[in-house]
């Protein structure tokens, strides 16, 4: 064993290995919380117990599922590709995994003379890995549709990763702005950039009043959230819209294509496709705290320092997992063509705007009267997006009328 | 012996096993996936090198982007429709056995020269250097937005010229019945629904 | 530490972490095959079309369009790779690299307010 240890590179090994256990083990864990918490509060929000038979308020639930799936015969159609069938839940299932990686759940703690962070790999290029989790798992939902050699699955999984992939490039270009503003795609490097106080930043430095202002405000911590919402607010539509979920779960519209692209699996593959969709939310969930909400940033009392970023953590991606809960039992679905409409023509123009005032906010030199310049014409230009809308939205006319109306 | 030697092991047999099983793979499903084989397995030798930046893009471009469009065009033409046998560019295989010649030639030409296309000068240490001191992606954006201002520039209007080309081409299978037998269909299906409804 | 950078003890991690996730997956499915029954039956491997039996191939034609958006994505996501190698130089180039970057998105708006005129980017 320890010329294993040794040949593989000394103590690196031991900490990683017990690192990726521990983190497998807490995101499994939240998982499994996260299926029974939704269903616990969605059920409230509709006026119902929900799940309450298996152990305390039916907390257990998720496991017996799990269990029960287990179970079940896993059998795949006549026509479907036999490799690719297998194949399509596991890529559904590990890029989410494996994208937990660089999320930074709390400071270090020291072990003896070892400091150990809690984040199982800073990367130096943490927020592409990212990026390049979230683009492999689209694999996921192509191969399931293509592979069950069916009808539904396939027009679900074309319908799904177009979707996928035109919000990607939103979620792309949202982060853009923050790392401009951190000056560096490691996600321990952005925690850090965020800690301390408003009344820190630079930008009113100078003007009397602001200035005094701002000072009240020293309370308050430098979360990017407040430099950088329009990228939040981006980056969270197109969060939600990338894990298929409502308002975005055209994919799995049950009265339009059944189950979308996993409509032929069963058992176990099946449990790999639900697994990984609220790993996912879990994901996208600790990203926009750890980019936007500070990360595991707080306050610390005296009392075991350690635990408190992680529990701070914990808190504010709970309240993410709750949102993406109340969500879903708020809103409708969207209709396909408002989907791309939005992407396309809202999303994705905002984000590139967005990146430029945040490019000239940043540049050392550029005088005050210039950054107000850009602010106007910004302001403009939002006005008139704004007042402009969509005919389809205050007119009520969709495409399809129009056209019984003509030749006919 | 360690544990790089280990990896780089592993990524070539993956990535050289990956394409000579893409080469003779039926399924054009199946070649696209050791497509993206191959494009994993390289990204994988780039981080050894501690190209860490162009490791991502690999994924993230290569196999995330680039194989999905493939993969589109697969799923919209159908897998199991027969291979026409007949080239639609006559003289296709003369010209893929000439540009294959020049791509080897380059290749070995690159081969040869080594080291003097590192950014920071020549020698192993050069990238391990450069990633200590300014890091990775810094190094590389600083040599993109001074020395290689113009490729990076011409890079945008290249991409233009895609979505240009993709949207003629998109029409003209519109007009030739391709786009239109789907759309007419919805038509259809809308006015159906619609006229139900008193207007 | 190995030679090859402070970050190659980061990417064996992950390579561990990469390694477990895959195992831990597998693991699972190879479990499940154990444990879980194994009836065969014709009617079991057909595909589900809404209860009928099912008519023709398993492909159905989609609209062209799904191909359009794959080609803008690839478009713009080579857009996105740019940006984040600006980003993190902005502040040393400052104006110089502003003005690169407004050039280069400049180019592509234009590509996708000429996709807007076109009609492309709307559903029907």
């Amino acid at each position: 064993m320890n010329a294993i240890v040794d040949f593989l590179g000394g103590d690196i090994v031991v900490t990683a290995i017990v690192k990726t256990v521990v983190a497998f083990a807490a995101l499994l864990l939240t998982t499994l919380i996260v299926v029974w918490a939704e269903r616990k509060v969605i059920a409230d929000m509709q006026a119902r117990i929900g799940p309450n038979r298996w152990g305390p308020y039916g907390i257990l639930q998720t496991l017996a599922d799990g269990i029960k799936l287990f179970f079940k015969e896993d059998f795949r159609p006549r026509t479907a590709d036999k490799w690719t069938f297998a194949l399509a839940p596991v890529l559904a299932m590990v890029p989410s995994l494996l994208a937990f990686a660089i999320v930074p759940i709390g400071d270090h703690i020291t072990i003896g003379d070892r400091r150990i962070d809690l984040i199982v790999a800073d990367l130096n290029i943490g927020i592409l890995y990212f990026l390049a989790m979230g683009s492999i798992g689209v694999y996921g939902v192509v191969l399931a549709g293509w592979a069950s050699g069916s009808k539904y699955p396939l027009l679900g999984g074309i319908r799904a990763s177009a979707q996928m992939i035109s919000y990607e490039i939103a979620l792309g270009l949202s982060l853009v702005p923050v790392v401009l503003a951190a000056g560096s795609l490691s996600t321990v490097d952005i925690v850090a950039a965020q800690a301390g106080s408003v009344s820190n930043v630079s930008f009113f430095n100078g003007v009397p009043v602001l200035e005094q202002i701002a000072e009240l405000f020293s309370f308050v911590p430098n979360w990017y959230i407040w430099s950088q919402w329009p990228a939040f607010f981006i980056f969270l539509i197109a969060g939600i819209a990338e894990t298929n979920r409502a308002p975005f779960d055209l994919p799995e519209a049950e009265t339009e294509l059944i189950a979308g692209f996993h409509t032929e699996y069963s058992g176990i593959r099946f449990a790999l496709f639900f697994l990984g969709e609220y790993v996912h939310v879990v994901i996208i969930s600790a990203m926009a705290v750890t980019l936007f909400f500070g990360g595991w940033g707080g306050p610390k009392p005296d009392f075991l320092p350690w635990i408190w970023p992680i529990g701070w953590f914990v808190f504010k991606t709970g309240l993410f997992v709750y949102l993406f809960v109340w969500l879903r039992a708020t809103m409708p679905r969207l209709r396909y063509d408002r989907l791309m409409w939005l992407g396309w023509k809202r999303l994705i123009p905002a984000s590139l705007v967005w990146i430029m005032v945040t490019a000239v906010v940043n540049t050392e030199g550029v005088s005050r009267n210039a950054r107000l310049v850009v602010f106007g014409i910004l302001f403009v230009i939002v006005l008139f997006w704004l007042g402009k809308g969509d005919p389809r939205l205050t007119g009520a006319v969709t495409p399809q009328r129009r056209r019984v109306h003509g030749p006919s | 012996m360690n544990i790089e030697v280990v990896v780089f092991g592993v990524s070539f047999v993956v990535a050289l096993g990956s394409s000579i099983a893409m080469l003779f793979a039926k399924n054009a499903v199946h070649v696209a996936l050791f497509l993206v084989a191959a494009q994993v397995a390289l990204a994988l030798t780039f981080l050894l090198q501690g190209a860490y930046f162009i490791a991502a893009v690999q994924i993230i471009v290569y196999a995330g982007a680039i194989m999905v469009l493939f993969l589109f065009v697969v799923m919209l033409l159908g897998v199991d429709r027969r291979e026409a046998l007949i080239e639609p560019l006559s003289g296709q295989r003369t010209i893929a056995v000439g540009l294959g010649a020049l791509l080897a030639a380059e290749i070995v030409y690159v081969a040869v020269k080594g080291t003097e296309f590192v950014i920071g000068g020549r020698g192993e240490d050069a990238l391990v250097t450069i990633n200590e001191d300014p890091g990775n992606v810094k190094a590389l954006a600083r040599a993109l937005f001074s020395d290689y201002l113009l490729p990076f520039e011409a890079t945008s209007v290249l991409l233009v010229v895609a979505i240009v080309g993709v949207m003629v081409l998109a029409r003209r299978m519109g007009h030739e019945g391709f786009l239109r037998e789907t759309t007419e269909d919805e038509g259809s299906e809308g006015a159906e629904t619609d006229a139900e409804v008193p207007a | 530490m190995p030679e090859g950078g402070t970050y190659f003890g980061q990417y064996v991690t992950i390579g561990i972490f990469a390694l477990v996730g895959v195992v831990l997956v597998l693991g699972t499915l190879q479990l499940a095959k154990l444990v879980a029954p194994n009836v065969p039956d014709t009617d079991k491997y057909t595909t589900y079309e809404s209860g009928i039996d099912p008519i023709g191939s398993g492909w159905a034609q989609s609209n062209v369009r799904y191909y359009i958006f794959a080609l803008l994505f690839v478009v713009f996501d080579v857009e996105a790779v740019f940006l984040f190698p600006w980003a993190i130089v902005f502040e040393r180039f400052g104006t110089q690299a502003f003005v690169e970057m407004v050039i280069f998105i400049g180019i592509l708006a234009i590509a996708l307010l000429y996709a807007a005129k076109k009609k492309v980017l709307e559903w029907q």
